[in-house]
């Protein structure tokens, strides 16, 4: 099953090294990891997705809360509430002048943006769940893709209204 | 107060009562405020015997043991330190120097990355950026270090921060937000534990280092008296539960007794209390306990389920958790199962070859054994010295056994006994040695001769590298490769001991060693030899070294084959 955990984490120096070193010391996989200072700015926060059977993710939780930089582990997709999960990736298709406006059809559909445009080719943004994400770029393959840049899931559990 | 004013300041306010350690140039500012302190500093002769000692000194106190290096190669020889220190959840703080923070990153002399090389094998680790931290970085390493499930705290130290002041005060207690370590155990789970035990007809209660650390030997006692539970402990275990006891089964697993090892078998319920289910003592995991539900007490949750399943898991702090089921808990249902017990103890008790007319490692165990009145604190090396001491000496309390039994440090025993015998200057500590294993710290004699430490070593000389040599007699068809410590340049790669060349030459000579370093040495190597001497090495002021020359085809028994379930025990060679 793929999870995507959320860590609340002190601001520190070396604490991504650590959350690695747990990783690989204990041979569990990460799909992804995307990190940003929070507010307030001594703490940052950190999505990781990771990929494991329930007893892998088991361990995953309780070994990242054992560490003493981690203030909160929260694995999102566990949660009753659901969540929200979104990345972003720019993409840098091939595009001739004469293939532009199929390519912008496509951005219009899947709400992406157009962010730079050359002779030979046009870079594209776009947020969405994982699937939305990947869905476009099948599509995109089409055009050929000659580079990708992508920040991994980000994700925030949804409030309960009721 | 300069950084390195604030670290002596720290170590007084700690209430410290021995330093271990040794100097270098991003030390010498900490030295130079050492000069006029008055905490007792222990100059060894290597660092890893440092952190050994500072390990053996927290084992035998229940106290942090602090130990000091410099930058570079003095930190990276604490490495296996720390790494022993780690595994068996040891209370240990080091201070390193690091070079000064403007050349952090410059590959400047003796430069290591301290804080990267010792994060796997820390519980936690600082490299200090800013004095003004300091005094809140280290009151939080020892609290670190000795609360919770303990472990070893690394704080790195640049020179230039040593020589800075802070105006910042030592703080009286430390909050970390993000640690808060369980100690109250959750109370319907407890409900639920004493329900299943007087329910139970056949339990067994399996304790460990976590009994030690949290200080629950008289909490356990009490519980297995009153449900009636026979108590086997692991390794680290080892002096939780006297031995002495009809309820003790002395060790488990790989090398425990048979006694023990069926009780679990056939077990209905095993109260396993502060361990971690390591491989060494469950053999074939699936196969481990097959009949027991399993009751699960530590206080680290990544314990709990992390080898075998549970029952019920409790996590919480071992003393509380006991403290608080023996307020409920009723008898099991046990008394067939308590004859079961008492009948597998007599038909299957630990044995050795009472009439060899060589010394037998497992008799000179026992003459320790009986001439200390088992009121000694024993230190071991690893390897079969470590089995033997574990089997052949009853232990009846706890902090009286150290042994590295997670990493399984060769050369630990002799400066952990020198710790030891720091914080009990009036113990009698006794390191079972190995040939080998001794080899690898034996440099401290110098530090034991002239602090004056008496500390005694018994080494068991079978002049090869032994728990290696066993396996490869009984799994490896008797290919020596490497364990024969008489193996000399004119040997054949493929020698197993039946060939016409074998070198007699056995270096070094230990009791000259011994005397080198102003210490006694004697030696022996006829049965009737083996009481007079260790009386002799007991009576005798100071360190001594006492070497028993013993046959190296003699095994450790039981064995377990490694994978195999606990209960298929090897007993000794057709």
């Amino acid at each position: 099953m793929r999870h995507i955990i959320n860590l609340e984490v002190e601001n520190h120096s070396g604490v991504l090294a650590r959350i690695a070193g747990l990783f690989s010391a204990r041979g569990f996989n990460i799909e992804s990891v995307s990190i940003g200072k929070a507010d307030p700015d001594e703490t940052a926060h950190i999505t990781l997705v990771v990929r494991g059977d329930d007893w892998v993710i088991e361990q995953v939780n309780k070994q990242l809360n054992k560490l003493i930089d981690i203030i909160r582990v929260t694995d999102v997709t566990k949660a009753k509430n659901n969540f929200v999960g979104r990345e972003l990736i720019l993409v840098k298709v091939n595009c001739s002048p004469s293939k532009r406006i199929d390519v912008s059809q496509i951005v219009n559909i899947f709400g992406a943006k157009v962010v730079d445009i050359s002779k030979s080719s046009m870079t594209l943004e776009v947020t969405g769940s994982e699937s939305k994400v990947n869905a476009f770029l099948e599509i995109m393959q089409s055009f050929g893709i000659k580079d990708i840049a992508r920040t991994g899931t980000i994700a925030m559990l949804r409030d309960f209204n009721g | 107060m300069t950084g390195a004013e604030m670290i002596v300041h720290s170590l007084k306010k700690e209430k410290v009562r021995a330093l271990f350690g040794f100097p270098g140039g991003a030390v010498i500012d900490i030295f130079d405020v050492l000069y006029k302190s008055d905490i007792p500093f222990y100059l060894t002769r290597h660092e890893q015997g440092a952190i050994h000692a500072a390990d053996g000194f927290a084992r035998a106190s229940g106290e942090v043991g602090v130990c000091i290096a410099t930058s570079g190669p003095g930190a990276t020889n604490l490495v296996t330190g720390l790494a022993t220190a780690h595994m068996d959840s040891i209370p240990v703080v080091a201070l390193t120097g690091q070079v000064h923070t403007h050349l952090i990153g410059n590959d400047a002399f003796q430069e290591a990355d301290m804080v990267g090389i010792s994060r796997p094998i820390t519980k936690h680790n600082y490299l200090v950026k800013n004095v003004d931290e300091l005094p809140e970085i280290l009151k939080s390493a020892f609290y670190i270090a000795k609360t919770g499930r303990p472990g070893p705290v690394l704080v790195d130290i640049p020179k230039d921060i040593q020589q800075i002041s802070t105006s910042m005060p030592y703080p009286d207690s430390v909050d970390i937000r993000s640690y808060k370590p369980t100690l109250k155990g959750h109370t319907p789970q407890i409900e639920k534990v004493a329900y299943a035990i007087e329910k139970s007809q056949r339990p067994v209660i399996f304790a460990g280092g976590g009994v030690i650390a949290s200080g629950a030997s008289q909490e356990l006692r009490e519980l297995a008296h009153k449900i009636q539970a026979p108590v086997t402990t692991s390794l680290m275990g080892l002096g939780t539960f006297d031995e002495t006891e009809p309820l003790a089964l002395k060790m488990l697993g790989m090398h425990g007794t048979e006694y023990a090892n069926y009780a679990i078998q056939e077990a209905d319920l095993l109260i396993a209390v502060g361990v971690r289910f390591d491989d060494r003592v469950t053999g074939k995991v699936s196969k481990f306990a097959p009949k027991a539900k399993i009751i699960h007490i530590d206080i680290d949750p990544t314990t709990i389920r992390k080898n075998v399943e549970v029952f019920l898991p409790i996590v919480g702090d071992v003393k509380h958790v006991l403290t608080e089921l023996n307020t409920i808990a009723k008898p099991a249902d046990s008394k067939k199962w308590i004859d079961q017990i008492r009948d597998w103890k007599q038909k299957h008790p630990l044995v050795y070859t009472k009439d060899s007319s060589s010394i037998m490692p497992q008799y000179v165990v026992e003459q320790i054994a009986d001439l200390t009145r088992e009121n000694a604190i024993i230190t071991t090396e690893v390897g079969q010295n470590q089995m033997w001491a574990a089997q052949f000496f009853n232990y009846v309390k706890p902090r009286t056994m150290l042994t590295s039994g997670g990493l399984g440090t060769m050369g630990y025993g002799f400066p952990a006994a020198i710790g030891a015998q720091v914080s009990h200057p009036e113990a009698t500590v006794i390191d079972i040695a190995g040939d080998g294993s001794i080899q690898m710290n034996i440099q401290e004699l110098a530090t034991a001769v002239l602090y004056r430490l008496p500390v005694k070593i018994v080494i068991l000389n079978n002049q090869s590298l032994g728990m290696v040599r066993q396996w490869q007699a009984i799994f490896y068809d008797r290919r020596f490769s490497g364990t024969c410590l008489r193996r000399d340049a004119a040997c054949p790669p493929d020698c197993d001991r039946s060939g016409d060349y074998c070198p007699k030459l056995y270096i070094p000579n230990f009791v000259k060693v011994a005397e080198a370093y102003g210490a006694a040495g004697f030696y022996g190597d006829k049965p009737e030899q083996v009481r007079p001497l260790l009386e002799k090495a007991l009576k005798t002021p100071g360190p001594v070294i006492v070497e028993f020359r013993i046959d190296e085809d003699e095994n450790v028994y039981p064995m377990v084959p490694a994978g195999a379930p606990i209960n298929e025990m090897i007993r000794g060679m057709a």
